[in-house]
């Protein structure tokens, strides 16, 4: 088993693929989109450049490019075999379905409160 | 239907006809996937039911007023500044996760070493910010099964809803943000001393003798999830 690990380790290849400067790279993006989102939250909502209706879906659009940095990069699934990444993210589509379902029920909730 | 099946199985060597990994990783690192998956439908159901608590509520306190303050500088007024801090902690604390895993490709020990007492220490001060933010708001009233007092109620709202509603939510807003930071929080936790636990193997020479870093690459997954995690409880939480 131990020989096994050994040989999965190396022949990859895939340690090349994250050098000191592309980490760099994706951390200057991470910090770029949170200032980005706090410029949104803290100066162009506050003195009603973006109304807020506006700046909710960017905050989410901005997160989901973060967490595919993180993802993809950081934890290196960019470079991972095709199977593993699909065995990870296809069953994401799990969560996606719990949201539209929530939602949908959410609207309801408020008719009834209302 | 052949009988020669042994001989057709000897030529096959691309992946998904056996033979070979198809996945071509390491099965540990494969079952820490595996996990965090099962531990990102878990966030998620926590803040989708937040999602729709709170879609379904008129009137919901707005962060802008509930978090502005900066513990031991300022009282109120600097919305969201704290919760900045601690995001660029995290941030930065998985950079240097990055790094103790670039160094363990190059089997550079004492790099690997630096960069994860680095992590380890962005893991407490992380830890340490949550801590005074909860005893914020604590002191403000807020926590799970209570909320300040019916009259204080209102500076931390935008405006509308009555006094019911606002009490209602403002209780959902407590119960959700101690229950998701609080569970968010001890996977910090419990990251900061799986880190530690490797630290102390990586300074031990473990991972030397056994000519591959990968534990350190494996504990990395682990860490990069949890600043996932955070990614999204601070856009719903202290953003939207």
């Amino acid at each position: 088993m131990s020989t096994d690990t050994h040989e999965v380790h190396h022949e990859g290849g895939e340690h090349e693929t994250m050098t000191k400067g592309r980490i760099l790279k994706v951390a200057g993006i991470l910090s770029a989109i949170t200032a980005v989102e706090f410029v949104i939250a803290l100066l162009l909502v506050p003195k009603g450049i973006i109304p807020i209706e506006y700046a909710n879906p960017v905050y989410i659009v901005l997160t989901l490019f973060k967490a595919f940095y993180i993802v993809a990069y950081f934890m290196h699934l960019k470079f991972e075999k095709l199977g593993l990444a699909l065995a990870i993210i296809v069953p994401i589509l799990f969560i996606i379905g719990l949201i539209l379902v929530l939602t949908n029920e959410s609207h309801h909730w408020v008719n009834l409160r209302g | 239907m052949s009988t020669t099946v042994s001989q057709i199985d000897e030529v096959k060597t691309t992946p998904w006809s056996g033979g070979r990994s198809p996945f071509n990783v390491e099965y540990g690192k494969m079952m820490m996937w595996f996990f965090l998956l099962s531990d990102a439908f878990t966030f998620s159901s926590l803040l989708i039911s937040y999602g729709s608590l709170r879609f379904s509520a008129s009137v919901w306190p707005a962060a802008d007023k509930v978090f502005q303050s900066v513990p031991g500088l300022l009282d109120h007024g600097a919305p969201l500044v704290f919760v900045g801090i601690m995001t660029f902690i995290l941030i930065l604390s998985s950079v240097t996760m990055v790094l103790a895993v670039e160094a363990g490709h190059r089997n550079a020990k004492k790099e690997v070493v630096w960069w994860m007492i680095a992590t380890v220490i962005g893991g407490f001060m992380f830890l340490g910010c949550q801590a005074l933010e909860w005893a914020h708001l604590h002191h403000e009233g807020f926590w799970w099964g209570s909320t300040p007092p019916l009259e204080e109620l209102g500076k931390f709202f935008h405006e509308g809803g009555t006094e019911a509603a606002r009490h209602m939510t403002a209780q959902e807003f407590a119960n959700l943000f101690f229950t998701i930071t609080g569970f968010h929080g001890f996977h910090v936790f419990t990251g900061v001393i799986i880190n530690i636990i490797i630290t102390v193997n990586v300074l031990l020479g473990t991972y030397e003798k056994r000519g591959s870093y990968l534990m350190v690459e494996k504990v990395g997954l682990y860490w990069h999830f949890v600043d996932l995690v955070w990614v999204f409880v601070f856009t719903f939480f202290y953003l939207v």
